[in-house]
């Protein structure tokens, strides 16, 4: 009888401790994009196909982890783990669902080829929050948020200054696969360069493969040689045509991270994407009780997507004005690049 | 189509064409040494990847392209060593153990890549050499007689190459070690040394393409052979053993690989076929063999490890 | 000679298959020095990678699911070998196999379970006989060494998966919602492997994996073809004399080689978490480097296709687990990928003191059967 007396004792003082613990504070609305530190680290892990620092795809969202964590306070308040170079999808799949199973809070397959998998591992789950890009579908389940990136706004942009810049009325573009984020870019570009100059002539070469550098550089070479004065490309092989580019002194636009540092004497603008915005808004809703059931596109207009100048690069005023023109025009709605699906 | 066909677009493809196979030749040359003398390594592609990491490195830090390829080399003959260990000493079944080889060589030099460098940066390459007066000449000037030493020096190996193997006591050795070991031992020379010494170099040319692929394209980063490697060691088998065959497969495989890209650029091959397009290289080579029946044997004891004795 | 004597000499020789064991513990040695350096704590690694292999069911079934594709590549493998041909045409087989049965399933998606089932599989095992048919009849008829040809059909199989996915094969609610991810549709229902562990990977493959092992044993041990196979293998030479026949035999190994590759592309489609068939453009995203690792496996396995069974739980085990290791640890993936180079060269150098430890005890074995007799 003591002993529960004693127990009982004990128990209410825990709890009353823990009350004090949790309920005090104040509570601040949070303002739209910034996010308040939670009490214990939120555990995020990221799985993705290709190398950190591959200047491309997975160092975007990689970066963007970094940044937010930044923000939020360090380590305290966030832990990063990550998986890369899982192109092989059955171990991307194993890693996803390992991280789950590890009681991480957030796992992000950052990989359009990984959403068949989450979709299902995601339901056995249910207390996981993940997220999957580039995609807009989240497949119904309420513990899935997608994200992807609207690379033809950008891209569109870019096409405009390109064809702006351009003597010989030629373009190139060097891409992998007609897929995807890829498919996307090369398609607002060249949208964006026949606006700006209807008699354009834009010259679309898909080597065939994300990886090989060397064929990228061929490729490069051979829109050279058809005219084109001006270049662009997508996906990591690409260092190759800007390797050329940079040898021919030939003007550069880069897609999916800043490439300035690839060739500084050539790179115009890249499109530099911040996921950090996608990235808060979840952490946001997951702090709030609601694991998925969301997508969200970056772009222009909320920041996620940027076009980043070359400070060293001599971009004439009246072409710059006429990118950030036609960035305005894009996010106000009144010009309108190629949407996937249409 | 009358695009394709207009001097500067023909200059550019072919000249494409030569550059993107001189990586790929050093080591399908270097290869060849190697499968004359009897032993197989499917290790090419892991090789260059390491030597193209070690010339990387060596020219971010230093900017030196001679010491880049000096690193180069030595990178190769190191993991040549190791691979003529494996093969000729443990007598480890030959194209397995290469296969280890590419796989370690894939890994650590992306491994060393992230650790070392981090995010890919630019570096400079060997400048174009234009030989005085012959490169003057129209079209065929710019086509043969304006490439870096790098391009010249894997041509160059042809001849060389073709030399050793056929007028040298050292070619002796290595084709007898190749055909018939046993009577090569019995001549008192060590069919052992002969191997090592093939391997050994053949991965030195190796680290070399390496070194030439990563000046090329002015950039490292993971993977960046794409499998050519592989590539190099299928050439040797095109080429007959014989460095001239060798060379012309090379040339075959990069010339169609240039010229499809070319016809997608000017948009002939419409995009809706690209990637039907991209395997003409492959399919072309076979067919090339198919057509050229070849009579020559390979040598008799490729792959097989030679026992003393037995 | 006496019996335990014999018996004690037979374990002996049984002690050689150690041998890669203690090779894979010398690569796993280097590993743990490579691990220091990079900061990372070896023992805490290993830990991982032991817990990520065995450490419970959902670890063991991904163990075994991992295995499966090993097993039949080096089941075929072992076929290969005795025929002298060495098949690196891996990888291009699995894709083929894996088109193919994606391609009946598409083409007949109503098909009931009981035929559509079996038929993927069968279909996967004629694009894999297919793809390994070619490099053998080119070998036959038109003296193309296989190794220019299956690496030439690597790269051929890889563009042709591209255009499939990326063409006519893609999902058309990806083409209308213009995501345009390279993939099929949700393959039929009726088509998906039966799991053997519920909620886990681990799917009816690994009986038909080692079912097929089985059934190759019988054919090379036991029947006539499988002898003369065997046969080829051991003395060309010989075998000529009987005419072209040492071709043909050459064409059948790389086809029974490749038919099983290409079965084990089934199986991964079929038996895949997502039941598509998702590419990221490149083979070895799909097949998981299968094509060669599965090569190792065999070696593993001392080339006897029922030892590649235990060979390839364990090969299969070291990759699971190096994978967890990457992830505890936080180590990037590349040195999982030099470790494993690492263990497959060790592994391979390893055979010539089990080929000695071997030797010797025969000549014990028969110097004690008869002392006078010269060896």
């Amino acid at each position: 009888m003591r002993r529960l007396t004693v127990t009982g004792i004990l128990v209410l003082v825990f709890a009353l401790v823990a009350a004090a613990c949790g309920g005090g504070g104040t509570t601040t609305t949070a303002a739209p994009g910034t996010t308040t530190p939670p009490a214990e680290p939120l555990k995020v892990a990221m799985v993705a196909p290709s190398a950190v620092n591959d200047l491309a795809f997975s160092q975007s969202m990689y970066d963007a982890l970094l940044a937010v964590q930044e923000e939020m306070g360090g380590e305290s308040a966030m832990q990063i783990a990550y998986s890369d170079n899982l192109f092989v999808v059955d171990d991307a799949a194993a890693a996803i669902r390992d991280y789950a199973n590890e009681g991480y809070d957030l796992v992000i397959a950052h990989g359009s080829q990984f959403g068949s998998s989450l979709q299902e591992i995601a339901p056995d789950y249910p207390d996981t929050a993940f997220a999957w890009g580039t995609a807009g579908d989240t497949f119904g389940l309420s513990n899935v948020f997608a994200y992807e990136a609207a690379s033809e706004e950008g891209g569109y942009v870019e096409g405009v200054m390109a064809a702006a810049l351009s003597t010989s009325g030629v373009l190139g573009v060097i891409g992998p696969i007609e897929v995807g984020d890829a498919a996307r870019y090369v398609n607002g570009f060249v949208a964006g360069a026949t606006a700006q100059n209807p008699a354009i002539d834009v010259k679309v070469n898909y080597t065939g493969s994300f990886s090989d550098v060397a064929l990228a550089a061929t490729a490069a070479n051979t829109e050279i040689a058809a005219g084109a004065d001006v270049l662009t490309g997508t996906a990591q092989m690409v260092t190759g045509a800007v390797g050329v580019a940079k040898d021919d002194n030939i003007p550069w636009f880069g897609t999916q991270a800043d490439q300035t540092q690839l060739a500084p004497s050539i790179v115009v603008a890249s499109q530099v994407y911040h996921w950090e915005v996608v990235i808060k808004q979840i952490i946001d809703l997951i702090d709030q009780g609601t694991m998925g059931g969301e997508s969200f596109v970056i772009n222009l207009a909320n920041g996620g997507e940027a076009i980043a100048y070359n400070p060293d690069y001599s971009l004439p005023d009246d072409v710059k004005q006429l990118a950030e023109d036609t960035a305005k025009g894009i996010s106000d709605g009144s010009i309108n690049p190629p949407r996937p699906g249409s | 189509m009358s695009e394709f066909f207009s001097a500067a677009a023909l200059v550019t493809t072919i000249g494409a064409g030569i550059r993107y196979a001189t990586s790929y030749l050093y080591a399908a040359l270097g290869e060849t040494f190697g499968q004359r003398s009897g032993v197989l390594n499917l290790g090419v592609d892991g090789i260059m990847l390491l030597g193209a990491f070690g010339a990387y490195y060596v020219v971010l830090e230093t900017g030196n392209l001679w010491l880049a390829l000096l690193i180069a080399a030595v990178v190769g003959l190191v993991m040549g060593l190791g691979m003529a260990f494996a093969s000729v000493t443990l007598q480890a079944e030959q194209g397995i153990s290469g296969i280890g080889f590419y796989l370690f060589g894939l890994g650590m030099s992306d491994l060393l890549f992230q650790k070392l460098v981090g995010t890919p940066r630019p570096i400079s390459g060997f400048p174009e050499i234009h030989i005085p007066w012959l490169s003057d000449i129209p079209v065929i000037g710019e086509l043969l007689f304006s490439h870096s030493l790098v391009v010249y020096g894997a041509f160059l190996l042809v001849p060389i190459g073709t030399y050793v193997l056929n007028r040298t006591a050292i070619g002796l050795k290595i084709r007898a070690a190749g055909e018939n070991p046993a009577a090569v031992d019995t001549l008192g020379v060590s069919v052992a040394k002969v191997r090592y010494g093939t391997i050994m170099f053949g991965s030195m040319l190796a680290g070399i393409g390496g070194a030439a692929l990563t000046t090329e394209l002015g950039i490292f980063q993971q993977n960046l052979t794409a499998g050519q490697g592989f590539i190099a060691v299928a050439l040797v088998y095109f080429g007959a053993w014989r460095p001239v065959g060798v060379m012309y497969g090379a040339l075959l495989y990069g010339l169609v690989a240039s010229i499809v890209s070319q016809l997608k650029t000017l948009g002939i091959i419409p995009r809706s076929v690209s990637d039907l397009a991209s395997m003409l290289p492959a399919v072309i080579t076979i067919l090339a063999l198919v057509v050229a029946v070849q009579r020559e044997r390979q040598p008799a004891a490729l792959t097989k490890p030679y026992q003393r004795g037995g | 000679m006496e019996g335990r004597k014999r018996t004690n000499l037979r374990l002996l020789s049984l002690s050689g298959s150690l041998f890669p064991v203690i090779a894979v513990l010398a690569a796993l040695l280097i590993g743990a020095i490579m691990l220091l350096i990079l900061g990372a704590d070896p023992l805490k690694g290993f830990g991982a990678m032991i817990d990520g292999a065995f450490g419970g069911l959902r670890e063991l079934s991904d163990t075994a699911a991992k295995a499966v594709p090993l097993l039949l590549v080096g089941v075929g493998i072992t076929i290969a070998f005795r025929a002298n041909v060495i098949n690196i045409g891996g990888e291009g087989q699995i894709v083929l196999g894996a088109l193919f049965s994606t391609g009946l399933a598409l083409l007949v998606p109503n098909l009931p379970g009981w035929l559509l089932l079996p038929g993927v599989l069968i279909a996967g095992f004629v694009g894999g006989a297919l793809w390994g048919a070619i490099p053998g009849a080119l070998k036959a008829y038109f003296n193309v060494n296989e190794i220019l040809s299956t690496i030439m059909l690597n790269i051929v199989a890889v563009q042709i998966m591209n255009f499939l996915l990326q063409g006519p094969w893609m999902d058309p609610a990806e083409v209308e919602r213009g995501s345009r991810i390279p993939q099929t549709t949700r393959l039929p229902h009726q088509a998906d492997l039966p799991l053997l562990i519920k909620n886990s990977r681990l799917n009816v493959g690994l009986i038909i994996a080692i079912v097929a092992a089985v059934i190759v044993y019988v054919f090379l041990w036991r029947m006539t073809e499988g002898f003369r196979i065997r046969a080829v293998g051991f003395n060309p030479f010989a075998s000529r004399y009987a005419g072209m026949q040492v071709q043909h035999r050459v064409v059948l190994a790389l086809t029974l080689s490749g038919a099983l590759c290409g079965l084990a592309g089934a199986i991964l489609v079929f038996g895949s978490e997502a039941h598509r068939f998702v590419t990221d453009g490149s083979a070895t995203g799909f097949t998981g480097s299968a094509g060669f690792n599965g090569i190792v496996a065999a070696l593993f396995g001392g080339l006897h296709p029922i030892g590649t069974i235990p060979a390839s739980l364990l090969f299969g085990a070291l990759l699971v687990g190096a994978n967890k290791l990457q992830r505890v640890v936080q180590v990037p993936a590349a040195l999982i990928v030099a470790l494993n180079g690492l263990i497959v060269v060790f592994v391979v150098s390893s055979a010539i003191w089990k080929r000695r430890l071997s030797q010797r005890v025969q000549l014990m074995m028969s110097k004690a059967d008869d002392p006078e007799a010269v060896p």
